[in-house]
């Protein structure tokens, strides 16, 4: 026996502005919350797909990135004699040894310099990382001082167009090509050779060495192998792990931030719900004495109101997912707090956070209304009639 | 001269307010029965018990002691649950204020008792628009309550107090908002009702006129009921 | 004084109403104060930063090391006072979640370059003495607990293996802006060991920290110093440590302007909630303006009243927001030091606290005003009724 659900629309069409300001304040925590959800969301995104599940990155021990890291050439020539390596087409070895340095490079927007990473490849790298897609020039050729940016550099930093050159380390690095990694951390690298980056780097050791593993359920084995053998002091982890490690801290960082300030925040809008509904219940005094009076049960009383305010919620939070989804427009470059090198990426817009934001939206409108649905349902119909 | 049968009984009915550490007494050993197809007028001086007794019968108020049956049904003894349940059914309510919800329309304010019943859409629109002919609204029925007079809006009110084909009407001031000729067409209205469906009316006022066009008058004073029973002539 | 009275009795009125607009004025000044402090302490490197101190490091990035012969050719450049050194260590203790500040440094001359650092004479040469000895700030020796001669093992990442140190001082800062979270132990104790195990990384520093005889020299040393390495294998940058704690700030800068823009997003909650409370109760009191309407009060007195309920209401709460504030930065900061290790309430804060209270609180009657001021005498008394 309900009231009727137009009811409630129409109370709330009657006092638009009121309705408007008090779903607009809900609309904005909605907004800041689903915005940095979206950005933790982006970031993982970013760094997860970075990798190849059945690559395995290994770095040295107690390293926690490859930037830190160093394996002397004789330990990077014992890991390649793994037989889990996979072997590609032509017959060569999956294994590519790196070396991974930043360097300091100027934005565009800002002029203001930040780390880049600079990746020194060898001849196999590009079979190990298939999604990355050559979009303008070509490929460095080995032995000289060409490299490839990623496209996030590109859009990024000064001078790091086809045939600009960066000078670094002694050296006039040639951009030769541009390449597309997707929404992935390489996009914000530079790739070039690895024995021209070793020399001019003066690096006698490289950062890490990858390999693709012939089967992926391999991966146990021959990690409890590279970690275990005493020559070697290395640790072995998924390529895929390993980046997604490398977002954890910065993840972490901004899911925090983000659900301390929406609590704080939510705290106002409910605040605001609540003297929307109580100042609705305090003018619709009569109307409450009438329908009880009508045969209306307190329940049925106590549900329109709660309706009006959840409808409240859910507006403000369709509203604030509507700003938020236009965020997705834009691109984040900044310095990742682990790694300490930039790194690009987008606001990411998931079922899950459309969800979890609708939930949220809803839940500040119950709490709002809760209280005053109830105070309306406990009226004693006489008084309330005679306040006419 | 044949007992007809008393719709309401009232028996022994006391009533206490409790205003800051303040009892008022409202009323005393109320006792008396209201037949089916009566229209009762309830008079007295302000203060004297009569809304209270009013709001006693129609269920929206629950007596000290002593004992209410409407209908045989003893409403004292129900819960507040129950009560509204009751109210829909046997209960038609008109107010001094109308009391319309102002964000509904003519149609949909007498369609909204009907919600508290199992009829269909189709059947809720009919009585309602049904209803409204019989006030002689039907033409604005979809009109919203700030855009009728006080005494269209009293129509309405009475349209929707009689949608449900209640067991007893219970009015209060139904006149005394309005002007001389709405109350002239509410009050005949009220009589129609009365005359041509048999409905009991019980109308608390302190309008003269129109205690007039009721067949019987009480009063009430400080909380007592008169012996004196009027009976306006026919 | 009747009018203030008047203004807080009307304000008052409706008790739980202004109570609860109130409660969330406080709490948004509250939020936006934490979100400034936070922004501020982002800043902190750049607060702490002398004008008289210079960072030389290498041209590639801060990753790659300078080599240890440079110190004499630096302290030979005129206008240079005090050349000190360092490496970033950055070990870990127990676990990656316990973040600090780690440095080899020579010690003599690094503390000379900062004597907002204060430490006791006897623990300062109880450390000189110690190669194994290290220093730590007071807010990280009451974080984990560690006393004058605690030994503390830290894991290498950048250079492996397990290190200990013996804590021979404890330093504290000069003022609020001061960063008690550093862990400072001997260069000679880093460079020593990588002479045994690493020899080619040995003789390396991270960065020079050099102490200039005036400020206004700061440019030109800079440049002087720069030159002298153009060229050679390891190319210098040197900047002054304002322009050197910048740098990181600005590679985070998408983060410091995401917190400012939510700083400004509460504001805008805070005025819709304030706004609503205003609209309604104009719109219930419409009557009452009509009826001082014809006793003669013109527009500008109903304005005055609308307004100054307002704003009476916006400085009730502000005033609690403010009040909060320190209380929950001083939790904040204690919980959140391994990321935030100065965190304090800015002045600047507050004066923007009440100004964010202030404005809020004139828009949030404009439109109640211009309603109840506009409205004709015989509309207004018809609502009473």
């Amino acid at each position: 026996m309900a009231i009727p659900f137009s009811y409630n629309l129409r109370n709330l069409w009657t006092r638009r502005l009121t309705t408007f300001l008090t779903a607009g304040g809900m609309a904005l925590v909605v907004f800041v919350f689903a915005a940095i959800l979206m950005l933790a969301e982006g970031l993982e995104k970013t760094l997860v797909e970075t990798g190849s599940h059945d690559n395995v990155v290994v770095i040295r021990k107690g390293s926690s990135a490859e930037v830190q890291s160093g394996i002397e050439r004789e330990k990077a020539a014992i890991v390649e004699t793994q037989p889990e390596i996979a072997i590609g087409m032509d017959g060569r070895r999956l294994f590519a040894k790196e070396l991974v340095v930043l360097i300091s490079l100027d934005k565009r927007e800002t002029g203001k310099p930040s780390n880049v990473v600079m990746r020194g490849i060898g001849a196999n790298s590009l079979y190990l990382r298939p999604q990355i897609k050559l979009v303008e020039g070509r490929l460095p050729r080995f032995g000289s001082s060409e490299i490839i940016v990623g496209k996030s550099i590109y859009k990024g930093f000064q001078n790091t167009g086809i045939n600009d050159t960066i000078y670094s380390g002694l050296r006039n690095w040639r951009v030769v090509g541009i390449f597309d990694a997707g929404a992935t951390g390489f996009s914000s690298e530079i790739w070039g050779d690895v024995d021209q980056c070793m020399q001019a780097f003066r690096r006698p050791v490289y950062s890490s060495v990858i390999f693709k593993l012939r089967n992926s359920r391999d991966f146990d084995a021959v990690r409890m192998r590279i970690e275990s053998d005493p020559r070697l002091s290395l640790e072995a982890r998924r390529e895929t792990k390993y980046y997604r490690d490398q977002s954890e801290m910065m993840a972490k960082f901004l899911r925090i931030f983000g659900w301390s300030l929406t609590i704080i925040f939510s705290l106002g809008a409910i605040i605001g719900a609540m003297i929307t509904m109580y100042a609705a219940v305090a003018n619709r005094t009569a109307e409450i004495g009438t329908l009880r009076a009508l045969g209306f049960r307190r329940r049925s009383i106590m549900i329109a109101f709660l309706m009006e305010s959840l409808i409240l919620g859910f507006t403000g939070g369709c509203a604030g997912l509507f700003l938020a989804s236009f965020m997705q427009l834009i691109t984040i470059s900044t310095m990742n707090f682990q790694t300490f090198s930039e790194l690009a990426f987008n606001f990411t817009l998931t079922f899950d956070i459309i969800y979890k934001a609708i939930l949220f939206s809803i839940i500040m409108g119950f709490v709002g209304g809760v209280l005053p649905a109830i105070r309306a349902s406990r009226m004693y119909i006489v008084d309330a009639l005679r306040s006419v | 001269m044949e007992e007809i049968t008393p719709v309401v009984e009232i028996s022994k009915v006391n009533k206490s307010y409790r205003r800051d550490h303040y009892v008022l007494k409202v009323l005393n050993d109320i006792t008396f029965n209201i037949a089916e197809g009566q229209f009762l007028a309830l008079m007295g001086p302000s203060g004297s018990g009569k809304t209270t007794l009013l709001n006693l019968i129609a269920g929206i108020d629950k007596t000290d002691s002593g004992t209410i049956r409407v209908a045989g049904v003893d409403i004292s003894s129900l819960s507040e649950t129950e009560l509204a349940g009751w109210r829909a059914a046997h209960v038609g309510f008109i107010f001094q204020f109308y009391n319309l919800i102002p964000v509904l329309t003519a149609v949909e304010n007498v369609e909204l008792p009907l919600h508290l019943t199992g009829l269909s859409r189709r059947e809720r629109l009919e009585h309602s628009e049904m209803a409204l002919s019989v006030v002689n609204l039907a033409d604005r029925k979809d009109h919203y309550p700030g855009q009728l007079s006080g005494g269209e809006q009293q129509r309405v009110a009475i349209a929707r107090a009689v949608v449900t084909d209640p067991t007893i009407l219970v009015a209060d001031e139904p006149t005394g908002d309005l002007d001389k000729v709405s109350a002239e067409d509410v009050l005949n209205l009220m009589e129609y009702l009365n005359e041509r469906f048999g409905k009991t009316i019980i109308m608390v006022t302190h309008d003269p006129r129109a205690a007039k066009r009721a067949k019987i008058i009480r009063h009430l004073e400080k909380g007592f009921l008169s012996n004196a029973v009027s009976q306006t002539s026919l | 004084m009747l009018f203030l009275k008047l203004l807080f009795r009307n304000a008052f009125r409706h008790r739980l109403r202004t109570g609860l607009t109130i409660l969330g004025i406080a709490i948004a000044i509250l939020a936006f104060g934490m979100l400034r402090t936070m922004v501020g302490a982002w800043y902190a490197g750049v607060e702490a930063s002398s004008a008289g101190r210079l960072v030389t490091r290498n041209a590639i990035s801060l990753i790659f090391p300078l080599p240890i012969s440079y110190k004499d050719k630096i302290r030979q450049v005129s206008g240079v006072k005090i050349v000190s050194y360092g490496n970033w260590f950055g070990g870990l203790y127990i676990d990656e979640k316990n973040f600090f500040a780690n440095f080899a440094v020579e010690p003599r001359s690094y503390l000379q370059l900062y004597p907002e650092f204060i430490l006791s004479p006897d623990e300062e040469a109880s450390f000189l003495r110690d190669r194994k000895g290290f220093i730590a700030g007071q807010k990280l020796v009451d974080k984990f607990g560690w006393k004058l001669g605690t030994t503390v093992t830290l894991k290498g990442t950048i250079f492996p293996g397990n290190w200990d140190f013996i804590l021979r001082g404890i330093y504290h800062g000069k003022d609020k802006t001061v960063d008690e979270m550093q862990f400072m132990f001997h260069w000679d104790y880093l460079n020593e060991t990588m002479k045994k195990t690493v020899p080619r990384r040995a003789d390396q520093v991270g960065f020079y920290m050099i102490g200039v005889t005036h400020p206004d020299l700061a440019s030109d040393v800079a440049v002087s110093i720069d030159s002298l390495f153009k060229n050679s294998l390891a190319e210098t940058l040197t900047e002054t440590e304002k322009a050197f704690a910048l740098t990181f700030i600005s590679m985070t800068e998408a983060i410091v302007t995401a917190i400012r823009v939510v700083s400004f997003v509460v504001i805008f909650i805070i005025l819709a909630v304030l706004a609503n409370t205003m609209v309604m109760t104009t719109r219930e009191r419409i009557g009452e303006y009509a009826v001082l309407k014809t006793l003669g009060f013109g527009g500008w007195h109903i304005a005055a009243m609308i307004f100054g309920e307002s704003l009476v209401i916006t400085t009730i709460g502000c005033t609690l927001g403010i009040a909060g504030t320190f209380p929950a930065a001083k939790i904040f900061g204690e919980s959140l030091v391994l990321y935030f290790p100065i965190f304090y309430v800015e002045s600047k804060t507050i004066i923007l606290d009440i100004i964010a209270a202030t404005a809020v609180g004139l828009i949030a009657a404009v439109i109640p005003t211009h309603r109840a001021v506009m409205i004709r005498i015989a509309d207004g008394l018809r609502r009473i009724g």
